[in-house]
């Protein structure tokens, strides 16, 4: 709601106010890092941080987490599929990747879905956003945090 | 030119199959070398200036120190039994997955590290250690190749003109040494990948059993097939750096593209700063002085102080008062502070974006370098190592950036930093 007023101070106050609600602040980040203890495959820690206690529950915290997991398990698993693909891009001096993309690659493309939905759906609504791991080079999954505001509607 | 000498005998002697297998050898010899030289190992980026906060928060909460430089930090994993240590970066504030190792000539972190191939100018690592095995596989066959035909090149010639006269002509010598180091260099990769270990383990002995009774290789999956395959035909997982990223000096970086980031911190902000060097050592000896003076509080990010504040002193224009949340806005904010002799460059955008006189700023980033805003000592926000003011400012920033922005503010200010603690680093 834009409120004129015949200060400006004020209007620039509510003007700033109105973009605020637009854009909120980031109030801070938190960093899921790596969980080597299966060894070097990409897995994330499913430890529940302590900052995100009043935002989320744990249990749908842990949920995302694993679900992370089992789709970078799938990305590396070593399997009949996985060999075929290797030995056919061998033996085609590796040109077929300039038709079809790797397989590791199209699990990334789900990861990226599973993620934009997991943002819509659960994560946006509580002030928090995902970001994708790929993005931060698989180190780590960055979770920001949002100031909640109380001030004007949900987004 | 002794080589085509030999095949143009051989191919008018005994069949012109021998050139033409061997010219396939070499090409395919070349396209492997090609392969291993320009692919990515398999380097790890950087990290970014928040995640590098957080770390080493965890770190000084869990140490207690407040030293400059915090002692080695590792940390120990138990793998299938067999406890790994991780060990953290300086140079890419991370911890090191295991296997993995610093490059000193390449200057990266690169994952499963093997070792950096001088002939082939890379290193070798995840990413293109089949293709380097590939070549070195191909490079034996077509060196015993050669050998077997300069020996049956001798042999024919000899009984024409005799064998001193036919040996001083031919290469011999040469392809011999070759042979025998290029195929020794084989099998020894060859037994590396059966046990499913990197040279580096190798050599450092890390899984030796004269280490330690118990001592085993946690990676390997068992039996020689199933190493074998999984170093040569496993999954070849996606590059996770952006090595055709536009690097742009003082201009508005557009938002990172989904898969990999450019992130050769150091190259970059190394690139970025060769027009600013006089600037980033100045601020740099600037942020040395202040070193003594505390760490400015990390406040949490109160975007409201805009609002709040009646003395914010002429127009701020909506989009740039917005983005910049944290406690850099409350500094520059409506205070005339007096210019000091060096700016800091930590705060540089910060200072571009607000306009402290009430004019508006149509591109902030175009500004020339007067309109620094000058920081008291005071308000230097850290000492050398820790972060500067950079980093509370850059976790909006680059949430920001991501979002809303263009990210303005947020290559500069990860440049800025990078710059300054790679100098101050030195």
């Amino acid at each position: 709601m834009y409120f004129v007023s015949r200060k400006c101070a004020v209007v620039r106050i509510y003007q700033v106010r109105l973009q605020d609600l637009q854009q909120p602040a980031v109030s801070s980040k938190v960093f899921i890092q790596r969980d080597y203890s299966s060894g070097t495959i990409c897995k994330f820690q499913t430890k529940f941080p302590s900052e995100l206690e009043s935002r989320i529950d744990k249990q749908q915290f842990e949920e995302t987490i694993q679900t992370l997991n089992n789709l970078y398990a799938e990305a590396e698993k070593l399997g009949g599929k996985s060999y075929l693909e290797g030995c056919l891009a061998c033996l085609t001096a590796y040109t077929i990747f300039l038709c079809m993309e790797t397989h590791y690659e199209k699990v990334l493309k789900k990861i990226a879905r599973y993620i934009k939905d997991q943002n819509e759906k659960i994560y946006a609504p509580r002030g928090l956003l995902l970001t994708d791991p790929i993005e931060r080079g698989l180190r780590v999954v960055e979770i920001t945090i949002f100031e909640d505001r109380s001030i004007g509607s949900g987004r | 030119m002794q080589e085509s000498v030999n095949c143009q005998y051989l191919a008018l002697q005994l069949t012109p199959a021998i050139p033409v297998i061997g010219g396939v050898l070499f090409l395919f010899v070349l396209g492997t070398l090609l392969r291993t030289s320009f692919s990515d190992p398999g380097v790890l980026p950087r990290a970014t200036p928040d995640e590098a906060a957080d770390l080493e928060r965890q770190i000084d909460v869990a140490n207690g120190s407040t030293g400059y430089r915090p002692p080695p930090r590792t940390k120990e994993v138990v793998i299938n039994g067999q406890t790994v240590k991780l060990k953290y970066c300086f140079t890419c504030k991370i911890f090191r997955p295991p296997r993995a190792s610093h490059c000193s000539l390449c200057d990266n972190c690169v994952e499963r590290f093997d070792h950096h191939c001088p002939w082939v100018g890379n290193c070798v690592g995840r990413r293109n250690y089949r293709f380097f095995y590939m070549f070195i596989l191909s490079l034996s066959f077509l060196t015993i190749f050669i050998f077997a035909f300069v020996i049956t090149h001798i042999i024919l010639r000899s009984h024409q003109n005799g064998f001193l006269k036919a040996l001083k002509e031919s290469p011999v010598v040469v392809c011999f040494f070759s042979v025998w180091s290029i195929v020794g260099l084989s099998g020894f990769h060859t037994y590396l990948i059966s046990s499913n270990q990197t040279t580096n383990e190798d050599i450092k002995g890390s899984w030796s059993s004269k280490r330690g009774k118990d001592n085993h290789n946690p990676y390997s999956h068992g039996n020689i097939f199933t190493n074998c395959c999984a170093a040569l035909c496993g999954p070849l997982p996606p590059s996770l750096i952006d090595r055709r990223g536009f690097i742009q000096s003082d201009t508005p970086q557009l938002a990172p593209p989904t898969n990999g980031i450019t992130m050769y911190g150091a190259t970059q902000s190394q690139q970025s700063h060769m027009c600013d060097q006089d600037q980033c050592i100045q601020s740099t000896k600037f942020v040395l002085q202040a070193a003594a003076t505390p760490l400015l509080q990390q406040q949490s990010s109160e975007p409201v102080i805009l609002t709040a504040s009646p003395e914010n002193g002429g127009s701020l224009p909506g989009r740039t008062s917005l983005t910049l949340a944290g406690p850099c806005t409350s500094l520059p904010l409506g205070q005339p502070t007096p210019p000091t002799s060096t700016p800091s460059l930590s705060c540089h955008e910060a200072t571009d974006m607000l306009p402290i006189h009430g004019h508006s700023h149509t591109h902030p980033l175009q500004e020339p370098l007067a309109h620094h805003h000058f920081l008291t000592p005071e308000e230097v926000p850290s000492p050398p190592g820790m972060l500067p003011c950079g980093s509370p400012m850059g976790h909006s920033h680059t949430m920001q950036a991501s979002f809303f922005n263009p990210a303005s503010q947020d290559s500069l200010h990860e440049d800025s930093v990078r710059g300054l603690v790679k100098l101050s680093s030195v």
